[in-house]
């Protein structure tokens, strides 16, 4: 009995081990990056990547933020705070908009079946794999004869597009668990489409609406490729400057400045992870399989 | 196309990426999920630690691992500082290694999520077949050997899929870790397509290779998506 007892003692000492272990790996990069983020150049090439800053310094905060003020044109040198502006502008809209279209959408698709509804909705679904790069010659031609192209609105109106597939997705495999005879008793009392939608349908769907919008910021505020070919230098969003920040050739490479607009561009899906962890969670597993 | 060097280095690029990214990541997430399935007291915190890269942007990623692989200041540094002078690690410019890099960089940002659609799939497991089975005396590797993996067949299944779809879009990994460098070492189709139809104006050769991304992404998913719908009508 005693010899069992250490054997299980010493695999539960193994198993916190290799867990603890694991964190740490997980960890290690964000500790880094803020680390690295207050300490000064002087400290940065004195060695010690993983040795915590002497002073908390701030400069490379405030140059990442809004310039170092030594030049005016890139992001090198305004600052990452007019792009983050524009990531906003752009992220509000393509998340409302994906989402309301994809509640109706998912609304649609269990509750009002039509002949090939479910052809349409295999075909929803295989939007959610196509590749960005498959898409991104056809929608540059399209947004051109728009004439949006290079614009914020062009390029939110990409985010919806693409994000229809998803919203739809997460909308229609909750509705499916709606019964439908609420709606047929609704029907027979006369209400029609747009009545039992907000009547009925709207206010149930809460915590799925939380579990789209959550998915939609995350996946806008991080994109980068439709960032770097849809916009110009104008409407550039958060994670192109960011790679250009990092990226750019001219002057001294300021590793320090870099990882505060990492952090900077990280903080706001982060944040949300951190509050609304669970239902990201939820997002991420039913938007990448099914239900 | 095919006559390039360069689409050549792109795809053996994806194949290498692809099978070390997804076996690792296999690997790692169901080892985690199964430690944490040991009734650990700490569950919800370690949970949040391993997941929260995937709330980050590859963008962020690729910015801080480059950072870290940086062969001047980074691991390379790190291990040189504790007295192992000979010590180097230059994968991130050193052409034939360097798509390695993105697969380091990958597995950290994505084998959190793993863990987690495994260990969704190990709390579906029926808890009496289980109890069953250690009653007929299988030890506890065993019943994972015998019994609980075969049973997360479909959660398997489903993360093959969701890792291949992330190795092929991968781009802004690769961008940000490396810009597909040194020089094209580390292309990957989703690199080649973007440098030939925005960078090089070769719009006919990047549309082409866009079009086998399309190609082989339907001869792997609508078959999964087929099989998926059918069982759900069935079920």
């Amino acid at each position: 009995m005693r010899k069992y007892f250490d054997n299980r003692r010493l695999g539960r000492i193994f198993i916190y081990t290799i867990l603890a272990l694991f964190a740490a790996y997980s960890l290690f990069p964000l500790y880094i990056m803020v680390i690295t983020s207050f300490k000064t150049m002087a400290e940065i090439r004195g060695g010690g990547i993983l040795l915590p800053p002497g002073t908390l310094n701030l400069e490379s905060w405030t140059i990442a933020w809004s310039g170092s003020g030594e030049c005016t044109q890139g992001v090198a040198c305004t600052g990452m705070k007019g792009y983050f502006a524009n990531t906003l502008l752009m992220v509000i809209p393509a998340v409302g908009i994906s989402t309301l279209l994809g509640a109706l959408n998912g609304y649609v698709l269990t509750k009002w079946r039509f002949r090939g509804s479910n052809l349409l909705f295999g075909m929803l679904l295989l939007g959610c794999f196509i590749p960005f790069q498959v898409i991104l010659l056809p929608m540059a031609q399209v947004l051109g004869q728009l004439g949006l192209s290079g614009s914020l609105v062009g390029l939110t109106f990409v985010h919806v597009v693409y994000g229809l597939a998803f919203t739809s997705l997460f909308f229609r495999n909750y509705y499916i668990t709606v019964p439908s005879e609420l709606i047929q008793a609704a029907r027979i009392d006369g209400a029609g489409f747009w009545r039992i939608f907000l009547r009925i349908i709207l206010p149930i769907s809460a915590p799925v609406f939380v579990v789209s919008v959550i998915w939609q910021f995350t996946q806008i505020w991080n994109d980068f490729l439709f960032g770097v070919v849809y916009s110009d230098s104008q409407s550039q969003p958060i994670m192109v400057a960011l790679n250009n920040l990092v990226n750019t050739s001219t002057g001294v490479k300021r590793y320090n400045v870099d990882m505060a607009g990492a952090l900077i561009a990280g903080l706001p899906t982060l944040i949300v992870y951190v509050i609304a962890g669970k239902f990201f969670v939820r997002g991420l597993t039913s938007g990448a399989v099914k239900g | 196309m095919f006559s390039l060097d360069r689409w050549d280095v792109a795809y053996t690029n994806l194949i290498k990426f692809s099978v070390c990214f997804i076996i690792l990541c296999v690997l790692i997430g169901l080892f985690l999920a199964i430690l944490l399935d040991q009734k650990i007291r700490v569950e919800g915190a370690l949970r949040a630690m391993y997941l929260y890269p995937m709330a980050l942007s590859f963008i962020v990623t690729g910015t801080v691992w480059k950072w870290i692989l940086n062969p001047e200041f980074g691991v390379e540094r790190i291990v040189q500082n504790l007295g192992f002078e000979s010590f180097t690690f230059d994968w991130l410019v050193n052409p034939e290694m360097s798509i390695y890099t993105v697969v380091i960089a990958g597995i950290w940002q994505s084998s959190g999520f793993v863990m987690a659609l495994f260990l969704a799939g190990l709390r579906g497991i029926d808890n009496q077949i289980i109890h069953a089975a250690s009653i007929d005396g299988a030890s506890l590797p065993t019943i994972y050997w015998r019994i609980i993996i075969p049973g997360l067949r479909p959660v398997f299944f489903s993360v093959l899929i969701i890792l291949l779809h992330i190795a092929i879009k991968s781009f802004d990994l690769i961008i940000a870790l490396n810009n597909a460098g040194p020089g094209y070492s580390s292309d990957v189709p989703a690199t080649f397509m973007y440098t030939y139809s925005f960078s090089r104006g070769q719009i006919a050769i990047g549309s082409a290779s866009a079009t086998i991304m399309l190609m082989v992404i339907i001869a792997i998913v609508v078959p999964y998506l087929y099989s998926e719908l059918r069982s759900e009508k069935h079920a």
